[in-house]
């Protein structure tokens, strides 16, 4: 109980810090995520009709992410310095994976009868495409950005080591002088605000998924 | 390969309205890459504006491919495609598939989008408005029979396999296209539905007089809805191009005889429609009359039957001069009419339900299910005597044709013999 109080003013007093380092890590996250889905989006567009292209890209995005990100961040300093561009790089680098998977997916289960009969009453491809294929995929591909942003609302954290925005700060700041006054109340702060925001997104992207996907198609 | 132009058009359909095009396909040839025979091999063919032309032959026989290269959904390898004297091959491909019709056996109704939205496509595509495309919708939708008010906003997920295919039909037809592509579209759909949406279809080309391609490996489906069967084997080749009559009853080779089937002489009966034959008059009354009244009309004849109509003129239900003595109500007296066949059925149609009616004849509605005759026994016999006769005339060669002995190759091939 006398821990929890400790903490309970460690917050009150660092309300405003905490309040604005929640919101650079969810800016960030988004943005990365955004960026993300675009360039995901593309490469599975441009590769899921070839099974051969499907499995490279599906390949090179899971070999990223197996990196550790602790030395993803390390080899990146030296090339791109500090702040902001490593951390951009490396979470659009971790979050391309679940999104290029489940495009190609998404894309390669559409009913080929549909693309058929689309075809057939004279849509376009690029029509098909983006009025047919990625409708249908589009339940799918949101699966992978949600799995994407949970993912990078983690990783950020790491970030702070190159000195990235975000909640990372006040864990790490907190590690590195654990004995210390209110070292462990940062830390903890920082993690559970942490687990707290990626909920509160996850709830959006679900409201997201409603108001985006056609009656016609929801499970 | 009988390219029989000349063939007579099954009766009674040469005075329906034509909006269809020709199509003609010169030495049309499909090579796939790796293989060694062509999946199609040098077909030509015309098929006259505004005839439903039914192309019947094996799985993998290259019907389907044949059609497919009409539209061009596949490219054909060389050979010459004109719909409506236009080179196909000319033409924008986007372009000319909106100025075709085209359903397929998995109707492929696009499933995020409203039956309305569905129906709507072909004339969003060519740039019609929307309260232009929103009036045409409903008239699609009426026209094949779903009620707009409640199926213009449901999803296909929500529809049955047959409403599924009515929708697929109506967006064939949205933007009034002169050719109609139709691959196997009542294939995937339970027979009676099948047999209801085969007559629809048949209701509608009454109407419309559009050019039709139809596909199907069912030859009782083709003489049903064929003006024409190209009977196809092996590489598309054309095995007999006539009208189901001439076929049925003089099958080109014993291939198509085989097609054919047994029970020619039956299936022939298929050939001839309601609207071929004169229709019979019973006395009628409205469900609100007195039941004395109507016997009054009835007469005292020994088995005289009537019809009881409901205030919009469709069939309620059988009555004889029995039922109506003993009956306060002509909503209640008699049996209910269970089965009643259009002007397009069948006379197969006609017999069937002439045969399950128990009253000796077989109710004719219009199409909003109207009362407009019957059918009975004797008009039957009469027709399939006509029929009979016809063919002697007509046809001087013995061979192969039902009813004329054995007809030398063709033994045992399942040409029936009456």
């Amino acid at each position: 109980m006398n821990w929890l109080s400790d903490f309970g003013s460690f917050v009150a007093g660092r309300w405003e810090q905490l309040l604005f380092d929640s919101y650079l890590h969810v800016s960030a996250v988004v943005q990365c995520v955004v960026i993300a889905t675009v360039v995901g989006m593309l490469l599975g567009v441009a590769v899921y009709r070839s099974p051969f292209g499907s499995a490279v890209a599906t390949a090179v995005t899971s070999a990223i992410l197996t990196i550790p990100s602790f030395a993803l961040f390390g080899l990146l300093i030296p090339v791109l310095g500090l702040g902001v561009p490593p951390t951009v790089t490396v979470l659009v680098l971790y979050a391309l994976l679940p999104i290029v998977r489940n495009t190609i997916v998404g894309l390669a289960s559409v009913d080929s009868s549909v693309t058929d009969a689309a075809r057939g009453i004279g849509m376009s491809r690029f029509g098909v495409l983006t009025r047919v294929e990625l409708r249908l995929a589009w339940p799918a591909v949101l699966t992978g950005i949600r799995v994407s942003t949970q993912m990078l609302m983690g990783i950020l954290a790491i970030a702070a080591y190159a000195k990235g925005p975000g909640l990372g700060n006040q864990i790490i700041t907190g590690l590195s002088r654990v004995g210390s006054a209110n070292a462990t109340n940062a830390a903890v702060a920082g993690t559970v605000a942490i687990v707290i925001l990626a909920l509160v997104l996850d709830a959006v992207y679900v409201l997201i998924g409603r108001l985006t996907t056609s009656r016609g198609i929801r499970v | 390969m009988s390219e029989t132009n000349t063939a007579p058009k099954p009766g009674g359909e040469s005075d329906r309205a034509t909006s269809g095009v020709e199509i003609r396909l010169e030495n049309v040839t499909k090579q796939y890459g790796g293989q060694r025979h062509p999946a199609v091999d040098s077909v030509t063919m015309t098929i006259p504006a505004g005839e439903t032309v039914v192309f019947v032959g094996p799985s993998g026989c290259g019907k389907t491919t044949t059609m497919k290269m009409i539209n061009r959904l596949i490219e054909p390898t060389s050979g010459r495609i004109t719909v409506g004297g236009q080179d196909v091959l000319r033409l924008n491909p986007d372009e000319l598939r909106r100025g075709i019709g085209y359903a397929i056996q998995q109707v492929g109704l696009l499933p995020h989008l409203t039956v309305s939205q569905n129906v709507g496509l072909v004339p969003g595509l060519i740039g019609w408005d929307k309260s232009r495309i929103a009036e045409r919708t409903e008239e699609m939708l009426d026209l094949v029979g779903l009620d707009p008010a409640e199926y213009r906003d449901r999803f296909p997920k929500q529809l049955s396999g047959g409403q599924q295919q009515r929708v697929g039909v109506a967006r064939a037809l949205a933007a009034d296209p002169p050719v109609l592509l139709m691959d196997e579209p009542f294939g995937a759909v339970d027979p009676i539905t099948r047999g209801n949406l085969q007559d629809e279809l048949m209701r509608l080309q009454e109407e419309m007089g559009k050019t039709i391609v139809f596909v199907t490996h069912d030859f009782d489906e083709a003489v049903k809805l064929g003006d024409r069967i190209a009977v196809l084997g092996y590489q598309s080749k054309i095995l007999q191009y006539d009208t189901p009559e001439a076929i049925l009853a003089n099958p080109a080779d014993e291939t198509v005889a085989g097609f054919v089937g047994a029970g020619a002489a039956l299936k022939q009966l298929t050939l001839r429609r309601v609207r071929d034959i004169e229709l019979e008059q019973l006395p009628t009354a409205t469900a609100g009359e007195e039941p004395a009244a109507f016997a009054a009309r009835l007469g005292g004849r020994r088995g005289a039957v009537g019809l009881v109509l409901d205030e919009r003129g469709r069939p309620l239900r059988w009555v004889t001069r029995r039922d109506l003595d003993r009956s306060g109500s002509l909503a209640t007296a008699g049996r209910p009419v269970e089965d009643s066949v259009d002007r397009a059925s069948t006379l197969q149609d006609a017999l069937e339900a002439l045969l399950t009616a128990d009253a000796g004849y077989a109710v004719v509605t219009r199409s909003r299910g109207q009362y407009a005759g019957v059918v009975g026994l004797d008009s039957l016999m009469g027709t399939i005597r006509a029929l009979r006769e016809q063919y002697e005339d007509e046809d001087g060669t013995p061979d192969g044709r039902p009813g004329d002995g054995p007809g030398g190759s063709d033994g045992g091939s399942g040409a029936a013999h009456a």
